[in-house]
């Protein structure tokens, strides 16, 4: 049998309209690997995270998961072949505590059928997941209201949200964002821990030094395009990426 | 509570005739509520009253099945119905949604009068009715608090949390795995079926089925209920039918005007009281401080 790799991204094209969000974008990604995506504003990151996980129908090119095409598949069929990712904007169920944030995915056919066609205690698992992503159980934060929490938790429910389906392939679009330097360096270890897990990850991120602790690999995209692939190093000295970063002349 | 209760065997006829009308909007007000609760805005509740009483009608009149048999079956059809004629717009959202829902009713109507089928403009009278005003009066009753709290338990289940997660952030349902049409759909099919039976008890009530069951009337006061109560509570469009219902029969003797003073009513609360009766009072009943106890 053959081996495919987790996801392949082959010749993906969008428009909108007459703008071309992504150009031919192709890449691999094998079981295990964590991959950066970076480029600057506007560059195509969250739109290629939209095309991959079907909130966006691709003009052209394709995708496939375990050798098995999944553009022009329904967002929630593509979630279920355990494809997880969070949205850069945290936007909780506020009304609900944190933990009865994490029993709608819980909820999720996926979920069912991973435990064997019984879904089990949904609270007491959200309380596991949320005390992995650093929830401190013991002064009750997972029973707040998602409401008072502060942007680094709702950030981190987002996490635990996605990870609740028990995803094979991770995508992360901008996890960082709006964290302090503390929260980002509690935050590491939470991925860290995920990749020894064996989670394959796709992280889009800004911050790119704690990035490139982080990934294997980056692929840079600039107007759509994707203009460097390689190690973080390499991606660095690439004349192309100090082009887009800083700008010619 | 007992108060009230003697005060329902006592009451004429014509009032209780007036509180069967107020459970059936109450049902139908509460209908529309679990829509918003999962994020659907329906500005056509006629159409899932108009096809539970035509159901019911048509079964009565021209096969002779008897109400206990017509209740259910509008309901379970009627909510299979509806559901079914909204399915295709179920990925509308928002104002497009509500605007297809707004026009349904009012085409229903036209293809009965156009078509003369079902009685057409004249209707189906002599239909039969519950036994006595006491069968009518308890089973509307009992079935507008059975609704009341089955819904408000509803959405307490992981099942409602998922409704409502869909209303709240659908993106975020949707990239777990869930399937939000289908959950869409079950949603539509449970407030299909419960306007249904209210229109097909009304059916029953009334003796009589025509085109005035998708009139606008029926689409509109399950929204004033709701925006007097509160919407999004349940409790509140059933408190809300409580008050417009008896309201707009006390009005009654004042002719034209009625509708006046009924709409200022309205906007006197939508400025007044915009969260809503039921939000309102939880809210000051919360802010007193009283003895809790604690295990």
């Amino acid at each position: 049998m053959e081996v495919h790799p987790l996801l392949q991204v082959q010749e993906l094209t969008k428009d909108f309209g007459g703008l071309r969000a992504l150009d031919r974008i192709s890449f691999t990604l094998n079981q295990g690997e964590s991959l950066g995506i970076i480029g600057p504003n506007g560059s195509g990151k969250t739109t290629l995270v939209n095309v991959i996980t079907g909130f966006l129908r691709p003009t052209g090119g394709r995708v496939r998961f375990r050798g098995r095409t999944i553009s022009g598949m329904g967002p929630h069929r593509i979630a279920r072949l355990g494809l997880g990712r969070t949205f850069q904007m945290a936007r909780p169920f506020y009304h609900l505590p944190a933990y009865k944030n994490l029993v709608i995915p819980l909820f999720s056919p996926r979920v069912r059928r991973l435990a064997g066609g019984r879904y089990g205690d949904r609270d007491a698992v959200a309380i596991d997941l949320l005390e992995e992503v650093g929830f401190e159980r013991d002064s009750f934060v997972p029973f707040k209201p998602a409401s008072v929490l502060p942007h680094g938790y709702l950030k981190r429910l987002e996490l635990a949200r996605a990870l609740a389906i028990r995803p094979e392939l991770l995508i992360l679009d901008e996890l960082f964002s709006g964290l302090s330097m503390a929260e980002v360096s509690s935050t590491v270890p939470i991925i860290e821990h995920l990749q020894a897990q064996g989670i394959t990850l796709i992280m889009i991120e800004h911050r790119l030094r704690e990035l490139f602790r982080i990934v294997d690999r980056v692929i840079v995209l600039n107007f759509g395009r994707k203009i460097a692939e390689g190690t973080p190093a390499e991606v660095m000295e690439s004349e192309d990426v100090k082009k887009a970063y800083l700008g010619s002349e | 509570m007992i108060l009230l209760g003697m005060g329902i065997f006592l009451a004429p006829p014509y009032w209780k005739k007036v509180l069967v009308n107020t459970a059936i909007f109450g049902i139908l007000a509460l209908s529309w509520d679990l829509l918003v609760c999962t994020g659907l805005v329906s500005l056509g509740q006629a159409l899932f009253f108009g096809v539970g009483a035509y159901i019911a009608g048509t079964l009565n009149h021209y096969w002779g099945w008897p109400w206990w048999v017509t209740l259910p079956t509008a309901t379970v059809a009627g909510g299979l119905l509806c559901a079914g004629i909204l399915a295709p717009v179920l990925r509308l959202r928002g104002i497009y949604f509500a605007m297809v829902t707004l026009v349904l009713p009012l085409m229903l109507v036209r293809i009965i009068e156009a078509t003369k089928i079902l009685g057409g403009t004249e209707g189906l009278s002599g239909l039969q009715t519950f036994p006595s005003s006491w069968v009518e009066l308890v089973l509307s009753l009992a079935a507008f608090f059975a609704v009341l709290f089955g819904f408000r338990r509803l959405m307490g289940t992981d099942y409602g949390l998922v409704l409502q997660g869909i209303r709240d952030n659908d993106r975020s349902v949707l990239s777990s795995g869930i399937n939000i049409h289908w959950f869409k759909a079950q949603a539509l099919f449970i407030a299909g079926a419960t306007g249904a039976f209210a229109g097909a008890f009304m059916t029953h009530t009334y003796m009589f089925v025509g085109m005035p069951v998708f009139a606008l009337d029926y689409s509109i006061l399950p929204i004033a209920a709701a925006v007097v109560g509160g919407m999004g509570t349940l409790a509140g469009p059933a408190v809300g039918a409580f008050i417009l219902i008896p309201l707009s029969e006390v009005l009654r003797a004042l002719g034209a005007l009625r509708i006046v003073i009924y709409g200022l009513f309205l906007v006197v609360f939508i400025v007044a009281l915009p969260e809503g009766l039921f939000p309102y009072l939880s809210r000051k009943y919360h802010q007193f401080e009283r003895w809790v106890e604690v295990e």
